[in-house]
């Protein structure tokens, strides 16, 4: 399992380097980065003594492992837009990214697993039918127009809750709950399916026999067996959840690393972008790892060795 | 009467008259599939009769008549689904919005598929070391969330409609490669493919007649259900102002207006999200029954 690991961590900084290159040329492939930085009034050579200072005129592979060296030992310049340093600034807003996104798969396993438990325990009954349409529908919708449909109840008719910002504890239901059921329509017809393949295992029935009361043998013996797959759905649509989480940002004005991106790519502050991709990636690698050891934990038979 | 089994279906020597005829027979008895075929109808219609059928002009400004809520009448001008912050009809605008998204969708799909059916062709039939560097590249671009490399890309790219399409295209194509490639894997072994090389039949010749028929259902579903995340995606990003530009309409961008005007205009952030739900669900609900249609394993139900 150990071996896994490292194994798997190794995989991730050779990800990174690959990442690395990618942003580092993606980020320069068009423009000058001096025009965004220089103030319209400089003269050409003034022009020049700053694409000197700021090193842009070092030949690219030279920029690109000073960028690495830099890198590795957090410093990715200044934000242009910002005047602060990147990686403080990226790593502020990456805080807010994680507690969404967290709270956004909780909200999403909340509602995801009991929908897809009781639709299997009443399999094709009123209850499912809904079930199944409302789930469709979520994944038809453009998640960030559920938030705006949340955001024209609940803040603009209702004023029950903020629209915009982080400043209260409340500011954290509406984009949680948009995120959230998108990924919680993913993933409940899963969450049915392998319910209802691992209620009609052979154990159950012996469970069953045995005199235990319907309930116990779903809660004790097919949720553990039938979460497996949702495990790994829930894996698979981790990129969706990181996706929806920079428009649900920018939706309600979170102030999170998706929204700090978005914004930082408009004006073309290059530094921002390098570390807000990387981290990004490094992110989402890291979140499947977990996911993966979480596996082991759930279902014994799986060994990575 | 036909017999529409799979294996009439599927067959590589069957017509397409017949299969077109067992796919009809089919749709005849699946309402999703009926719903979905209807939906899709509908906004493909719209986008191909676009200006023609749209009540006024999508670009006309009418500043007497801004705001104004859905069924609104004013001297002979019926606004049916209201007028936005410059005047602007709602429907016509929903009308040209809907050649957007089916442009984008149909050529963003054809693109992945293309590239990732070659690409799959070709790692399969070269076999050793380089079909697996190949799927290695492949799986890593797997690695990247879809959202953030669009993001990226068109972000630094620029934005515009043929970027745009581009990129979606580009980053969709991988599962097509994959499901291509073990199919080549599974055909290459074959005794008459074998034979085909002996007798020496170009690889090319035999990739394109004997592979692509087996493969041809699986894509096609594939191409299908992905239209609809196209779509999804391409309203996400207009909706950032990274995909399609004003003045070019689109609902992705028309709701980034409706968001600013919540207060004063509901329907404009609430319709274009409608449209887009519809359209998609036309898609999978069609996806769907075509992937029920083709799958092998319906004995006789077709």
């Amino acid at each position: 399992m150990l071996r896994y690991i490292l194994s798997r961590l190794v995989q991730l900084v050779i990800t990174i380097f690959i990442v690395s290159l990618i942003v580092f040329f993606l980020v320069r492939l068009k423009g000058d980065p001096i025009s965004v930085i220089a103030p319209p009034t400089f003269n050409v050579e003034q022009v020049e003594k700053l694409r000197h200072a700021w090193g842009f005129d070092k030949p690219l592979i030279e920029q690109y492992l000073i960028f690495l060296r830099k890198a590795a030992t957090g410093d990715f310049g200044l934000s242009i837009q910002h005047r602060v340093p990147a990686m403080g600034l990226v790593l502020e807003r990456l805080k807010w990214t994680y507690l969404l996104a967290g709270v956004s798969a909780l909200v999403a396993l909340v509602i995801a697993i009991p929908l897809g438990v009781v639709s299997a325990v009443k399999r094709n009954s009123i209850f499912d039918l809904l079930a199944t349409v409302l789930a469709t529908a979520g994944t038809a919708m453009p998640g960030f127009w559920l938030g705006i449909m949340l955001m024209l109840i609940f803040s603009v008719r209702l004023r029950l809750l903020p629209a915009f910002g982080a400043q209260e504890p409340s500011s954290i239901i509406m984009p949680a709950l948009a995120l959230g059921t998108g990924m919680a329509a993913r993933i409940s017809r899963l969450t049915r399916s392998s319910m209802l393949e691992t209620l009609g295992q052979d154990y159950i029935r012996t469970a069953y026999s045995k005199g235990l009361k319907y309930r116990t043998v779903v809660i004790r013996h097919a949720l553990r067996n039938g979460l497996i797959p949702v495990v790994t759905a829930f894996g698979l649509q981790l990129g969706w959840l990181l996706g929806g989480s920079v428009v649900i940002e920018s939706v309600f004005s979170w102030p999170g690393l998706g929204r700090l991106m978005i914004e930082s790519i408009h004006i073309r502050d290059i530094t921002i972008v390098q570390a807000g991709l990387l981290f990004f990636a490094t992110s989402f690698v890291l979140i499947n790892l977990a996911v993966d050891i979480i596996y082991t934990f759930l279902d014994p038979r799986v060994r990575y060795d | 009467m036909e017999n529409c089994s799979p294996i009439v279906v599927l067959a590589d020597r069957s017509s397409f008259k017949a299969r077109f005829k067992c796919a009809v027979r089919s749709l005849r008895h699946s309402p999703i599939g009926i719903l979905g075929l209807i939906l899709v109808t509908l906004v493909l219609l719209s986008a191909l009769l676009g200006p023609s059928i749209a009540p006024h002009d999508p670009t006309q400004h009418n500043l007497r008549a801004r705001f104004k809520p859905p069924g609104f009448t004013d001297d002979n001008n019926t606004y049916l689904l209201g007028t936005d912050q410059l005047g602007r009809d709602i429907l016509s605008r929903l009308i040209m919005g809907s050649r957007i998204s089916v442009v984008v969708g149909l050529t963003a799909v054809v693109i992945a598929g293309a590239v990732g059916v070659t690409y799959g062709l070709i790692a399969g039939f070269v076999g050793g070391w380089l079909e697996t560097i190949l799927m290695r590249i492949a799986d890593a671009f797997l690695g990247i969330p879809f959202i953030i490399l669009v993001v990226a890309v068109s972000g630094v790219v620029g934005p515009g409609l043929t970027t745009l399409i581009l990129i979606l295209g580009l980053t969709n194509w991988v599962t097509y490669a994959r499901v291509v490639r073990g199919e080549v894997l599974v055909i290459r072994e074959l005794d008459y493919v074998t034979a085909a090389q002996v007798i020496g039949q170009s690889q090319l010749k035999i990739m394109v007649k004997h592979v692509l028929p087996n493969v041809a259902s699986s894509v096609i579903i594939l191409a299908a259900l992905q239209v609809g995340t196209t779509i999804l995606a391409e309203s996400s990003l207009s909706f950032l102002g990274l995909g399609v530009q004003p003045p070019t309409i689109t609902w992705g961008l028309m709701l980034a207006d409706g968001r600013q005007y919540l207060g004063s205009a509901w329907w404009m952030a609430t319709l274009p999200g409608v449209a887009i739900t519809i359209t998609v669900l036309g898609v999978v609900f069609l996806g769907d029954w075509l992937r029920d249609f083709l799958d092998p394993r319906l004995q006789g139900q077709n």
